[in-house]
């Protein structure tokens, strides 16, 4: 089969072997679970229980808030039965070391399951499996968490031609892939079944680098046993970062997926090997993603494979494999992309592919960053074929326009421009300081347009408003007029009464220009309007004697305050 | 004679109308320059600028009424901006028009707010929702923090809390440039 | 602490500059070779003064002097100066150039990889300017053959026993040639002119063909050791090797074959050690193609048709000058894109 090549990429040592070689290891529960709500892109959910409830494994804990994020979000359960103790802000995996709303469980060690139905695809319409995929929680487990439900939406074309499955596992350090593809290559293969069926995929490509003959050997042997046509297992050669989806899409189609763009719009799409699992887990046996596998290594004396439950603080799992003394930090993900823990008392979560422990021998500090000298390594290295150190020009003098017009926003942080980079220059940082500005900026210019519209929307509705009431005013004016002449026509009716007349139905017609109107004393148009106030103070208010209709839609608006005066007592501090 | 002065005048009718066709075919819709200045000013809409709004400051700024930095919530950035546009001098932030503050979004306390609409009719841009005599919120996506509705509350229920950093608007900070001399040993 | 990557290639700036200088070592020793030590002597005055010229400004400029110091830039400055003027010009002339090239070409356009234009090759223009009569005495090879350190020393030193260098020096082949061709009275062809130069050798004059030869060695190492990348040094010679045999097949008796010109002159000290300067160079794959063509193609204009013997350093410039737009307009095809 013909592979593709695309540019640059490194070969950074790769540090698999320990891990690898050890089978995984299914940690049980911690003595606390701390599930963040937001563990996906999209929309935060929303809690679905309380503090105090009684939650099964697998429960919904919180569910996408849909009205605000639509589709963009997906649900999240409890890895275990137990108690919610807190419905909290908790320290959150991120580099930010900022907190998000997270449900705490404190396990019952009974383990016990909501009732567990496997999902019939084969008899559902498509968004009704969208929607089952989404309410399990299925997320990519490759470290991008996307919703998994959005990439199974057919695209332009009704079939697709090629299915990706993607376990190239590039970056060092990690084997989570490599372990479970080893272990559970039939489970594996029955979630790829799946995906193909729902996207009616052609062919089927499983990537997978060429440093792990073991996952290879145990799929290939796999896809034999399956008897599925157009499916094979591809050797892909081993270089950084060959796993990243466009770069793998690249090598094994040669189809090159633009930023912004959908894969399906070119007839292929790429999974996560881990994500497979957890779709066969989801659809087959009805459980929802509350489980994945982890690797832990770097600086620990036994660097091995986890099945851990989402939401396990990272130090409980690091423990199993003891990490040694000059311990200084903690990442998430790869040395490569991975990102400094606030803590280690974060928990695991979907994104969590890898807990790699840091020491500062094992990852020194960069020396002495120097000037660029525009040698041109970065540009060799980088798979994206961008020009980093002009983006990195741009974002350092923060001219984010020129650093957008080259491409800035198609680098996808695979470090290896920073890897090579003989200044030291922390590059990658640069593309993310630039990047969340441009964000900030648009998010800025979006609400600005917004408050100008609404701006000016309020303007026209004054100037309109102000014309209406004018208008009002005149055409009252002129009836009050009207009938001021008609009462002082009445009470003097010695006056000529065929001129009255006239001038009456002349006033009365002049609401457009009630000066002509003939005019009667402003003493006469005192008295009547005195005379309206009287009579108004006589009629009765409705607030005085309310029907009894009236009087029942009063007395639920009461109860409604009062629920909501005591729905809102909690949240106040005690002493208030 | 009369060709010549046929031809001059056919090509004057011709050009006339060439001129006219464009003049309805590529008329300008308002004035861009107003256009570019009130594209930078933050609309806010708070009026410390000393106008009623963003678009009659900028109006001011084009017809060269106005200084360029009376803007406090556009800040030094959108002094730069407008300097740069203009090609005037950049100003510091004119002190008697106030000074830059963090953005921050107006809360209503609504159990002492009394339903007066006194803040509803202040808000310039309708993010207020409430009636006479009931209790009043602030859309909170659309409120543009211009402080406008505080003074008219006659029971000061209304608070200008500065946005919290969340991880959806958290920011990566600019890369310290570290030349650190190393210590000689 | 850092952000990711943790991991980094062991690659630093000092190690990129050193290769370059080791790479230039044949090229020295070949020099040394023909024309005596004198060449190291110049190349140690150019270190010093580059060195004590940077750690002034750096220390006017407030920078930490030790990683500038001794991130070996200034010396690849030095050794081109010292390597591209004559092996046996005064003293103060190295330490002149040197100085302005760090000083004035470096250092006052911001230092390490701001300057745009190449400090040398600024130096070599100033001088050539300035000093036209000192820059166009190269020794010839049997004259110098003759000479012992001492002597050289004291020439660059004018000291006692001084010695005029015209005794010593003559025309290099790319003046000899220009004087022949361009002398109204007794115009001559290449070819008679080439029979009676003395100091003729295979290719270009006898002695620094094989200096060049050296550098040529030099730079397939750094091309192998992935210092520089093909684009630059292959433009080059292709664009000077097409330009010159194009213009010779045309008239062999005007023009100079192609093999010529690249062993004449700073031509291999270009391609491989000049040009490539990444900072002042262009940094796209195709607009390194059309600077280093450019350099090449202005380099020949220059020595067939204009008043100096030699134009690289003028070439240089020039096409330092077009280094922005080159890029911007060779930017290549970001992945996934339409170019």
């Amino acid at each position: 089969m013909r592979l593709f090549n695309f540019n640059g990429g490194v070969k950074p040592e790769p540090h698999k072997k320990n891990a690898a070689g050890l089978p995984i290891a299914v940690l049980p529960a911690p003595s606390f679970l701390v599930i963040p709500l937001h563990q996906s892109i999209g929309g935060t959910p929303r809690p679905l229980v309380n503090a105090g409830d009684f939650v099964l494994k697998g429960q919904r804990i919180g569910a996408g808030d849909f009205s605000t994020a639509g589709e963009m979000s997906s649900a999240v359960h409890a890895s275990t039965s137990g108690q919610v103790v807190a419905v909290e802000e908790r320290c959150m995996p991120h580099p930010s070391g900022l907190s998000a709303l997270c449900v705490i469980i404190k396990p019952d060690g009974r383990d016990q399951w909501i009732a567990r139905q496997p999902f019939d695809y084969r008899h559902h319409s498509p968004s009704d499996t969208r929607a089952y995929l989404r309410d399990a929680g299925i997320v990519g487990l490759g470290g991008a968490v996307f919703p998994t439900h959005l990439k199974i939406s057919s695209g332009k074309h009704s079939a697709l031609d090629t299915l990706i499955i993607n376990g190239a596992e590039c970056e060092p350090f990690i084997t989570c892939d490599d372990r479970l593809m080893r272990e559970r290559a039939d489970a594996v293969l029955r979630g790829i079944g799946i995906l193909r069926e729902l996207l009616n995929a052609k062919q089927v490509l499983i990537g997978i680098e060429d440093n792990k003959p073991e996952a290879l050997a145990a799929m290939t042997a796999a896809v034999q046993s399956s008897n599925q046509n157009g499916m094979a297992v591809v050797a892909v050669p081993t270089r950084y970062p060959a796993g990243g989806a466009k770069q793998l899409i690249r090598v094994l189609t040669g189809i090159e997926v633009p930023h912004g763009k959908r894969a399906t719009d070119y007839g292929v799409q790429c999974f996560n090997v881990g994500t497979a699992y957890a779709v066969y887990e989801a659809v087959a046996l009805g459980q929802p993603l509350i489980s994945r596998i982890v690797t832990v290594a770097g600086n620990v004396a036994a660097p091995r494979n986890y099945e851990v439950l989402i939401g396990t603080p990272m130090k409980d799992v690091m423990a199993h494999s003891q990490p040694l003394d000059d311990t200084d930090r903690l990442i998430m993900g790869g040395p490569m992309m991975g990102v400094t823990m606030p803590g280690n008392e974060v928990p695991v979560v979907k994104a969590t592919n890898c807990i790699l422990v840091g020491s500062p021998k094992l990852f020194p500090p960069p020396p002495p960053e120097m000037p660029c000298i525009r040698c041109g390594e970065c540009a060799k290295a980088c798979p994206a074929n961008l020009q980093p150190f002009e983006l990195y020009w741009f974002s350092r003098a923060k001219i984010f326009g020129k650093a957008q017009e080259y491409h800035l926003f198609d680098c996808i942080e695979c470090g290896c421009c920073a890897y090579v980079c003989p200044s030291n220059i922390p590059l990658v940082d640069y593309y993310r300081f630039a990047k969340s500005e441009i964000w900030a900026h648009e998010r800025e210019k979006e609400s600005a347009d917004e408050a100008r519209e609404r701006y000016e929307f309020r303007q026209l509705r004054e100037a309109r408003e102000q014309q209406e009431k004018a208008a009002r005013l005149a055409a009252k004016t002129a009836a009050s007029r009207a009938a001021a002449l008609a009462h002082v026509a009445e009470s003097h009716p010695a006056t000529n009464a065929n001129q009255s007349a006239a001038e009456v139905s002349e006033s009365a017609s002049a609401a457009t220009a009630p000066d002509q109107a003939a005019a009667p004393t402003p003493a006469e148009l005192i008295a009547a309007a005195l005379a309206r106030a009287r009579v108004q103070a006589t009629e009765a208010k409705n607030t005085t004697a309310p029907t009894a209709a009236q009087q029942a839609e009063i007395d639920a608006i009461e109860a409604r305050r009062a629920e909501i005066r005591a729905q809102a007592q909690p949240h106040l501090p005690p002493d208030d | 004679m009369l060709p010549a002065l046929l031809v001059m005048a056919l090509g004057a009718v011709l050009l006339g109308a060439a001129l006219g066709f464009a003049a309805v075919k590529f008329r300008v819709e308002g004035d861009p320059l107003t256009e570019k200045i009130d594209a930078i000013l933050p609309q806010t809409q708070c009026g410390q600028c000393g106008y009623p709004g963003c678009k009659p400051y900028a109006t001011a700024i084009a017809k060269g009424e106005a200084e360029i930095n009376q803007c406090p919530p556009g800040g030094d950035e959108g002094i730069r901006k407008l300097a740069d546009l203009l090609g005037r001098e950049y100003k510091p932030l004119s002190a008697e028009h106030g000074v830059e503050k963090p953005k921050a979004l107006a809360v209503i306390d609504e159990q002492r707010c009394i339903g007066c609409t006194l803040c509803i009719q202040a808000c310039p841009v309708d993010a207020i929702v409430g009636a006479a005599k009931q209790m009043h919120t602030v859309i909170a996506a659309q409120c543009t923090g211009c402080e406008l509705c505080v003074p008219p509350c006659p029971v000061d229920c209304i608070a200008m809390v500065p946005i919290a950093e969340d991880i959806s608007n958290w920011k990566w900070k600019y890369p310290v440039v570290a030349i650190r001399p190393v210590a000689t040993r | 602490m850092n952000n990711s990557p943790y991991l980094h290639k062991a690659a630093s700036v000092q190690s990129v500059m050193l290769r370059v200088l080791l790479a230039l070592l044949p090229g020295i020793a070949a020099y040394v070779w023909f024309f005596g030590a004198a060449i190291l002597l110049q190349i140690a005055l150019a270190s010093l003064t580059a060195f004590a010229a940077e750690a002034v400004v750096l220390k006017l400029r407030g920078k930490p002097l030790r990683p500038f110091l001794t991130d070996g830039s200034a010396l690849v400055t030095a050794w081109l100066i010292a390597l591209s003027f004559p092996p046996l010009a005064p003293w103060w002339l190295i330490v002149l150039a040197t100085a302005i090239a760090m000083v004035v070409a470096k250092h006052l356009y911001g230092g390490l990889g701001q300057n745009p234009f190449n400090p040398a090759m600024v130096a070599f223009a100033l001088m050539i300017i300035a000093y036209p009569q000192h820059l166009s005495q190269w020794p010839s090879l049997p004259a110098v053959v003759q000479m012992d350190f001492a002597a050289q020393w004291a020439m660059i030193f004018n000291l006692p026993p001084t010695q005029t260098l015209d005794a010593l020096t003559m025309a290099t082949p790319l003046d000899a040639l220009r004087t022949a061709l361009h002398n109204a009275e007794s115009k001559t062809t290449i070819a008679s002119a080439w029979a009676n130069y003395p100091a003729a050798g295979h290719l270009a004059d006898r002695g620094r063909e094989w200096v060049a030869a050296g550098y040529l060695a030099g730079g397939v190492w750094l091309m192998q050791q992935r210092i520089i990348t093909w684009h630059l040094p292959i433009a080059f010679i292709a664009t000077l090797g097409l330009a010159a045999g194009t213009a010779h097949l045309i008239n062999p008796a005007e023009f100079a074959a192609p093999l010529f010109h690249l062993f004449s002159g700073g031509a291999m000290l270009a391609a491989f050690f000049i040009i490539t300067d990444p900072v002042s160079a262009a940094t796209t794959p195709y607009g390194k193609l059309i600077f280093a063509a450019g350099v090449a193609f202005i380099t020949w204009i220059i020595r067939c048709f204009g008043a100096y013997p030699d134009g690289i350093a003028f070439a240089v410039l020039l096409m330092n000058m077009c280094v922005p737009l080159i890029d911007m307009a060779t930017q290549p095809r970001v992945f996934g894109h339409k170019k």
